[in-house]
């Protein structure tokens, strides 16, 4: 084989090489949906997260606005404290909107559900979000009816 | 008697130790001939083209028709659950994070390391390595470091091409054969696989194998006997350590990436 037919063929190995690491950045993994990594930091304080992750999805009206970015524990207040990242094109989150942690489906993952409340102001950087309602710990939920049905046996 | 145990005890492990030796210091004559292919790059390409190239058709069917199993085999489990949209995470995240790199730098092994390791030793056992020398051509700059560089190269590229096709080979049979939703398994997909974590991590893989197994089958060459037994031993040998060497790297570099 002549040395041009070989090195076409090389130029064509290098070229697949590289459009499958694009496809596979592009296609299979979400670098796509890093496009507003330009978005601004709320937080939020929870008394139990059990479950949510970094880079859990944080949703408004079922749409994700934004990812958690970081859950670390306050020591004084004993609370967990949750950074989240919402997408810079969101800026007229009312600022007394609700942070609830729901649960995606019966066993799935937890994320954070924002819920719109009715302040003409709206969240910015590094505001804090007043309203919070907990992870739903299924143990304690099962624990309570338990203790329950045996507080009160059958009438 | 006792002591004749004693002492083939200690000749091999001498000898194993002398390998290892000789190993490094030969990869460091290669490392130090690296900079020398920039004026060359020609001698680059030709190796690329065997190395890379000619390991093509394997890596792309095999890629192809492992994402195809790993589809059928996902969805027989995942239906049991009812959650056959992760489809299209199971494939991308298996074949990213593990067969892509693994089962490449296997492949690459059998393919192209052995044709290099066969191609080393016979040029050994023929005595064109000492008849360049004579000619002041030093055999590691011109044949072993154009190798290993192209070696190194190609493999992470064979690697992204086998999980490319892979993912696409999941498509066809989980999307067109059995039925699941081809935007929920590329979304499940994209919602999964994170650039840095995975994809990243697999190509840092590829890249450690590729190093890897290219060093055993220019080593092995370079170093077997110079009988027509002595290169079929040392093929053997390349094959088989490169892909022990494969594995358990492999472990080693899972725990470090996705251990925490």
């Amino acid at each position: 084989m002549t040395t041009r037919a070989i090195e076409i063929w090389v130029g064509i190995f290098v070229v697949a090489g590289f459009v499958a690491l694009f496809v596979l950045s592009m296609q299979v993994s979400n670098l796509s949906s890093y496009q507003g990594e330009k978005g601004f930091d709320i937080t939020a304080r929870f008394d139990d997260v059990s479950g949510l992750k970094v880079r859990s999805m944080v949703t408004m009206a079922g749409v994700r606005i934004g990812r958690v970015t970081a859950i670390e524990f306050d020591d004084q207040a004993l609370q967990a404290v949750v950074t989240m990242k919402i997408d810079g094109q969101h800026r007229t989150l009312p600022r007394d909107s609700s942070a609830n942690i729901y649960t995606a489906g019966l066993l799935g993952e937890k994320y954070i559900g924002l819920e719109a409340g009715g302040d003409e102001a709206s969240l910015g950087p590094g505001d804090q979000i007043q309203l919070t309602q907990d992870a739903l710990v299924l143990e304690k939920l099962l624990g309570q009816f338990i203790s329950r049905m045996i507080d009160e046996p059958a009438k | 008697m006792f002591f004749d145990w004693l002492q083939q005890l200690g000749h091999r492990g001498l000898d194993i130790f002398e390998r290892i030796g000789r190993a490094h210091l030969l990869f460091f004559a290669i490392l130090a001939g690296q900079p020398g292919l920039l004026s060359r790059p020609r001698l680059v390409i030709a190796q690329l083209y065997s190395v890379g190239v000619l390991s093509l058709l394997i890596i792309v069917m095999s890629g192809l028709f492992v994402g195809m199993v790993l589809a059928l085999q996902g969805y027989n489990t995942l239906v049991k659950f009812g959650a056959e949209e992760s489809l299209g995470t199971v494939v991308a995240l298996s074949l990213v994070r593990e067969l892509g790199p693994v089962v490449a730098a296997l492949l690459f092994a059998g393919r192209a390391g052995s044709a290099l390791t066969a191609e080393i030793g016979l040029m050994k056992t023929t005595e064109q390595l000492s008849a360049m020398e004579m000619m002041a051509v030093d055999p590691i700059r011109r044949i072993l470091a154009p190798r290993f560089l192209a070696g190194f190269i190609a493999m992470p590229l064979l690697a992204s091409i086998f999980s490319a096709v892979g993912v696409f080979g999941g498509y066809f049979v989980g999307v067109g054969q059995l039925g699941v939703d081809a935007g929920s398994y590329w979304s499940q997909m994209q919602a999964n696989v994170d650039i840095y974590d995975d994809i990243v991590n697999g190509v840092i893989k590829s890249l450690v194998f590729g190093l890897v197994v290219t060093w055993i089958a220019i080593f092995e060459g370079h170093d077997c006997t110079p009988t027509s037994e002595g290169v079929s031993r040392a093929t053997t040998r390349t094959v088989v350590h490169s892909s022990l060497a494969v594995l358990a790297l492999d472990f080693i570099l899972t725990a470090l990436m996705f251990g925490d």
